[in-house]
């Protein structure tokens, strides 16, 4: 049951991302990126992170990317001209991103014994419910690094009035 | 039952198609969502070490990512709406003011 799952929102997060490098027009990329994000919010909660699933639905692929869109429809963001990417990533950087591929498939499916096996069900908190166990962590243990990023959101919110005036 | 190394290796898959993403692609806007697609991977790497653990604490850090990139994003779009009211392009080619 979960593999069958895992293969199909896996295979569908793939399927999204690949199609955000492909396309040409910033819309469908945005599109296909709004796929990805649901389907890594099915595997959440597969995972047994109810919470994460709810708030990757609304942040991500609700917030986030309704800003994405709204900006590419703002300024009228044509299709992007195919051009010769830099000396450097070609060189350096896809060699690069194969080898870090390389090394975390090697590193994680030689330790897929240690790793263990993930069942439906199988997260169970000490509250008996994720979010109440998120929250009482969230309040008690954290409560000034939650209080810190309500700064970090309030003054991001201002830097974005002030960058996006129309005098700069 | 799944292993927790296929998510691993699904989040690498998906943390790699961002790195090209970020490499290939000339559009601004475009490079920021690869931006976002590699810290939605680090994300379920975190949840399911969070799953392997048994333990909150793995969540209660993609729920940080989660505000972070949020930021990251408003702001980030904010400076793309400045730049090409300056630059009046969006192709990261044509933006190569420190280059000269």
């Amino acid at each position: 049951m979960q593999i069958a799952l895992f293969l199909i929102f896996g295979l569908l997060a793939v399927a999204g991302a690949l199609n955000l490098l492909l396309q040409r027009h910033p819309i469908n990329s945005a599109l296909s990126l709004v796929v990805v994000m649901m389907s890594l919010a099915v595997l959440y909660w597969s995972l047994g992170a109810e919470f994460l699933a709810a708030a990757q639905v609304i942040v991500y692929a609700g917030a986030v990317m309704v800003l994405f869109v709204f900006v590419v429809m703002l300024l009228n963001a044509g299709e992007e001209e195919r051009t010769r990417g830099s000396r450097a990533a070609a060189l350096v950087g896809f060699p690069g991103a194969a080898a870090i591929f390389c090394l975390l498939a090697f590193v994680f499916l030689s330790e897929r014994k240690q790793l263990g096996l993930a069942a439906l069900g199988d997260f169970v908190s000490a509250f008996g419910s994720n979010i109440a166990d998120i929250s009482h962590t969230l309040f008690t243990t954290l409560l000034l690094p939650f209080e810190v990023t309500s700064i970090l959101i309030l003054v991001a919110i201002l830097g974005a009035v002030v960058l996006a005036r129309k005098e700069l | 039952m799944v292993p927790i190394a296929y998510y691993l290796v699904l989040a690498a898959v998906l943390f790699c198609i961002g790195v090209m993403a970020f490499l290939l692609k000339r559009n601004i806007i475009t490079i920021f969502m690869s931006i976002e697609l590699m810290l939605n991977a680090v994300n379920l790497t975190f949840v399911a070490f969070a799953h392997m653990w048994h333990q909150v604490s793995g969540q209660i850090f993609v729920f940080f990512v989660m505000v972070v990139a949020a930021a990251e994003a408003a702001v980030g779009l904010a400076i793309i709406i400045a730049l090409f009211r300056v630059r009046q392009t969006l192709n990261v080619d044509q933006v190569n003011l420190l280059k000269n």
